[in-house]
């Protein structure tokens, strides 16, 4: 049995010894996907790109939400900056990944943040178009009582308009995170982070487990993290879920 | 600004959008005392709408003035001044994600009430408007029928217990039967708390049973008559109001007074087979109770069945008459 310090650096078909399940078992044929491979190195290689996409994740959409809420409230009150956001999210959202973090490079730098810069470049347009929609989709009526009653501009917005927008919101924080899960992993290509750099290393070695393995735990991180908006969504705007009562 | 009724004044209050040469609302002059009720009336494009939000200032005052309680609109801070009177529209405007509690809360919580205050007015004011305060209290507006919503609208207007309230057609997208019940409900409110009240309506049979002043306003913004529903529908003051009012308006006159409120004539010489009422039923029905049996009166009789006087048509005829 070989030690987990060698097989921490990821030699994926050991050259010596015997790898878990024998000279015929799943690992040293190369099958389509060996659950020893993956308990073996759950610890050392799964977990740990598991965690590192987490936060590339989590910065890009964080940071990609405070630029596009921002913007959003902006386009909101002054019509004028909604066009010309528009056009700058919609241009970075169309240029194909690889190229954009290719053409990063020479300025950030074969690091974090270029995959950062370019995840989040990605998120902006889905994240302000849908707070915007949101937040007119308030109905007319509700913002004349509001201003009727005589809340401040700025009451009308944390009170009501924002709490509203909400339901709009989360679906583009929705998409936004699972599409930056997906995208992450071709942030390896720059830099080895995340469960991108599993895959690439398996695409490479044409060991078919550690890339199935790692795309499954990408897609599962993904559906994971939609339900876990969903949930807080729904515990957030009970309104919006409310049934009928009364006739 | 809160409690007691305030008398509210337009003094040459006027609305001219930029750029039209025409007039929103043109001079409009007119004195509503503390605690009455008075509605704006007349086809659209009359300013009736226009003419109420600038009191609140949803929209701005051009030329002239508009005092509440002597104290012009213009001279007060906007939230304040709007803080201070109730605002109730047609469609409700109800925050969908607060609870019918949250909703009537609202103005309360703005002006800094504390829970205890806030969740016994929330009460007080859930019973007042007709819902039950256990279990309205945390529904959500879309779990309410439009009756209920306009009730917390209503409810949600007074919270704050304002002087004022303006009122924007506020039953003209409900049906005809819970209208008038909610009408009827409006006006035991309105004796129960005198607040001035002005309230928009192009339904003149709503502004007859509703108003104790009728502002009548023409296109163009101009006032046509100001005057009690009594008057109005006695003496209109030109052909415009005639025909606004309509061509039954001796009828609507008939059924803004019951027998209980005309002097009846002697039971004496009643016929067993003139039709018996109550004194309770309005003088157009009671017209209209003679014209179906093809009497020449009814009597009135009490509780017990006596009979208590009697009315005919002569009567009715001269009640409507120049000298009535």
């Amino acid at each position: 049995m070989t030690g987990p310090s060698l097989l921490a650096t990821g030699p994926v078909i050991p050259n010596f010894g015997e790898p878990p399940g024998g000279k015929n078992g799943c690992i040293a044929q190369n099958g389509t996907f060996c659950w020893d491979w993956v308990s073996l190195h759950w610890s050392d290689i799964l977990q740990p790109r598991l965690v590192e996409h987490i936060q590339l994740t989590a910065i890009a959409v964080g940071i990609g939400f405070v630029i596009a809420f921002a913007a959003a409230l902006v386009a909101h009150r002054q019509r004028w900056f909604e066009p010309s956001f528009s056009v700058l999210a919609a241009f970075l959202y169309t240029i194909p990944s690889l190229a954009l973090f290719q053409l990063l490079v020479p300025f950030t730098g074969l690091g974090v943040l270029t995959i950062e810069i370019g995840l989040i470049g990605y998120t902006l347009l889905i994240l302000f178009r849908n707070t915007l929609e949101g937040l007119r989709g308030v109905p007319e009526d509700v913002l004349e009582a509001a201003r009727g009653m005589g809340l401040t501009r700025c009451q009308t917005l944390t009170r009501i308009e924002l709490p509203l927008a909400l339901p709009a919101i989360t679906a583009g924080l929705r998409i936004a995170v699972v599409t930056t899960i997906s995208l992450a992993t071709v942030g390896a290509y720059i830099t080895p982070l995340g469960l991108g750099q599993p895959i690439f290393y398996g695409l490479q070695t044409n060991f078919t487990t550690e890339f199935v393995a790692t795309g499954a735990l990408a897609v599962l991180l993904a559906i994971a993290a939609d339900l876990i908006i969903v949930l807080a969504q729904r515990l957030l705007t009970p309104w919006a879920h409310s049934r009928r009562l009364a006739t | 600004m809160s409690g007691e009724a305030a008398e509210i004044v337009f003094d040459h209050a006027t609305k001219r959008y930029a750029g039209r040469a025409d007039f929103a609302v043109d001079h409009l002059s007119l004195t509503i005392p503390a605690g009455e009720i008075c509605v704006l009336v007349g086809p659209s494009g009359g300013g009736k709408t226009t003419a109420m939000k600038m009191v609140n200032r949803l929209i701005d005052i051009t030329e002239g003035d508009i005092t509440i309680a002597g104290r012009s609109v213009r001279s007060l801070d906007v939230i304040e001044l709007r803080r201070g009177i109730g605002y109730v529209i047609q469609q409700i405007g109800l925050f969908p994600h607060m609870t019918v509690a949250g909703n009537v809360a609202t103005v309360p919580r703005l002006l800094g009430w504390d829970r205890a205050r806030i969740d016994a007015r929330v009460r007080e004011l859930l019973e007042l408007v007709c819902l039950d305060p256990d279990t309205d209290h945390s529904r959500y507006p879309a779990q309410l029928s439009g009756g209920q919503r306009q009730r917390v609208g209503l409810a949600r207007a007074m919270a704050a217990d304002p002087p004022v309230m303006l009122m924007d057609e506020p039953f003209g997208a409900i049906d005809p039967i819970t209208r008038e019940r909610l009408q009827d409900e409006f006006l035991r409110l309105h004796k129960e708390v005198r607040k001035t009240v002005i309230f928009v309506t192009h339904d003149i049979d709503e502004a007859i049973k509703i108003g104790d002043r009728i502002a009548i306003l023409r296109e163009g913004g101009r006032l046509a008559q100001y005057d009690t529903p009594e008057q109005i529908l006695a003496s209109p003051a030109d052909d415009f109001v005639a025909r606004f009012v309509g061509a039954d308006r001796g009828l609507k006159r008939l059924a803004l007074r019951t027998l209980a409120d005309v002097q009846l004539g002697a039971v004496n010489g009643t016929s067993p087979t003139d039709p018996r009422c109550t004194s309770s039923m309005t003088l157009r029905d009671a017209l209209s109770l003679m014209l179906t049996e093809g009497a020449k009166q009814v009597v009135a009789v009490d509780d017990a069945g006596r009979p208590v006087g009697t009315l005919s048509i002569e009567h009715v005829s001269d009640l409507l008459g120049p000298n009535a």
